[in-house]
């Protein structure tokens, strides 16, 4: 009798064990409050939107640092590669990739970028390798990354060291751009 | 008869078990390859392609951004040294030294990470505008009502978390020691 209950007990754990792997497997595509939801409704798709700063009463997501000003492009990339342009602010600037469930592939810095703007291509593998070879050469001076998803977020922050500086920041940002580069006639 | 019963006991007992787990680890922020530095605790593979599934479970849960591994690294405080969670109508004195970084920003939050509103408008410090001595050091005064120098008013509320961003550091994935990354200590100063 104890046998049989202690078997059935077991069952459980290893049920429940399978149940929790699965949920939390499950939990990234069944989020509905996540952060590309979030930005959905006031990120237009491959257009650059500055985001309201956070505030006590309001913010687009939590722990959202109130020291940076920070725009959004809202990415689909499915009817081609996407052109990224923005100029430095003073501070600090990054740009940071993020897939359709939020996962950083790739981040940038002015420094590391090196420029006074920061100029990338966005591309899914496949439409990096269907690159022309004589584009490949001459795109040797941009900077191509690769999405692993045809959807997702690119986040550019850029810093205001001080409260008085945030005006600049948010104006650095407003001359940013993303779209979809208009496609060529094979 | 039996078997019917035992079977669904065990489907029960197995999706209390499953999903409880599930639920204690999103909601406590559960992940691996945490790097803790005194108060301090930062998950570094959480801003790149390496996330572990629980922290990916947790950002979407919460709807959050990592900071990805170029730009920087967060590290989170939500308790002191005995365990016990920051209390707003305490006060706190954060001093010493931070890590190599050309910009940290340091900001207050409640437990769900917003902003908690008060008089002065401050939820936070950059290192572009901490008040120093003459040796470099900061103290930042953390207390219900106003004090001299660093002020970050709690607004008072039951419980705070604090995050100490690096942006453009060496601190990441690698960092193993706290000689790498020494963390201002945060020392508490009695309630009012």
């Amino acid at each position: 009798m104890i046998l049989r209950a202690f078997l059935w007990v077991l069952g459980a754990l290893v049920l429940g064990g399978i149940v929790h792997l699965s949920t939390v497997l499950a939990m990234p595509q069944a989020a509905k409050q996540d952060a590309y939801a979030r930005l959905a409704p006031v990120a237009p798709v491959n257009t650059m939107t500055t985001l309201a700063p956070p505030s006590a009463q309001a913010s687009v997501m939590p722990f959202m640092d109130p020291a940076f000003a920070v725009a959004v492009c809202r990415y689909d990339i499915s009817s081609g590669p996407l052109k990224l342009n923005a100029p430095v602010s003073q501070a600090y600037t990054s740009v940071t990739f993020y897939t359709r469930n939020s996962v950083a592939y790739y981040a940038i810095n002015d420094r590391a970028a090196g420029r006074r703007a920061i100029e990338l291509d966005l591309m899914t593998a496949e439409q990096h390798a269907q690159m022309p070879e004589e584009e490949v050469v001459t795109a040797a001076d941009r900077l191509i990354i690769e999405s692993p998803t045809t959807t997702g977020l690119i986040v550019l922050r850029a810093l205001a060291a001080e409260p008085g500086l945030m005006a600049m920041a948010r104006r650095a940002l407003a001359a940013a751009q993303c779209r979809i580069e208009p496609q060529q006639k094979p | 008869m039996r078997l019917f019963f035992g079977s669904c006991f065990t489907l029960v007992l197995a999706a209390a078990i499953g999903l409880g787990a599930t639920w204690l680890t999103l909601t406590r922020g559960v992940a691996f390859g945490a790097l803790t530095i005194g108060a301090w605790t930062a998950w570094p593979r959480s801003g790149s392609v390496d996330i572990d599934p629980y922290a990916r479970a947790t950002i979407a849960r919460t709807g959050e951004l990592p900071v990805g591994t170029g730009d920087g690294v967060a590290f989170y405080a939500r308790t002191d040294a005995a365990g016990k969670p920051f209390d707003g109508r305490c006060s706190f004195a954060i001093s010493g030294i931070t890590p190599a970084a050309r910009f940290w920003t340091f900001t207050l939050y409640d437990p769900d990470g917003r902003l908690v509103a008060n008089t002065i408008d401050r939820h936070g410090f950059t290192s572009a505008e901490i008040v120093r001595d003459a040796d470099g050091r900061f103290t930042i005064n953390i207390a219900p009502r106003a004090r001299p120098g660093n002020w970050l008013p709690t607004g008072g509320i039951e419980q705070f978390v604090l995050v100490w961003r690096l942006y453009d550091t060496p601190i990441g994935v690698a960092t193993r020691t706290t000689k790498e990354g020494p963390m201002p200590a945060i020392v508490p100063k009695g309630c009012s």
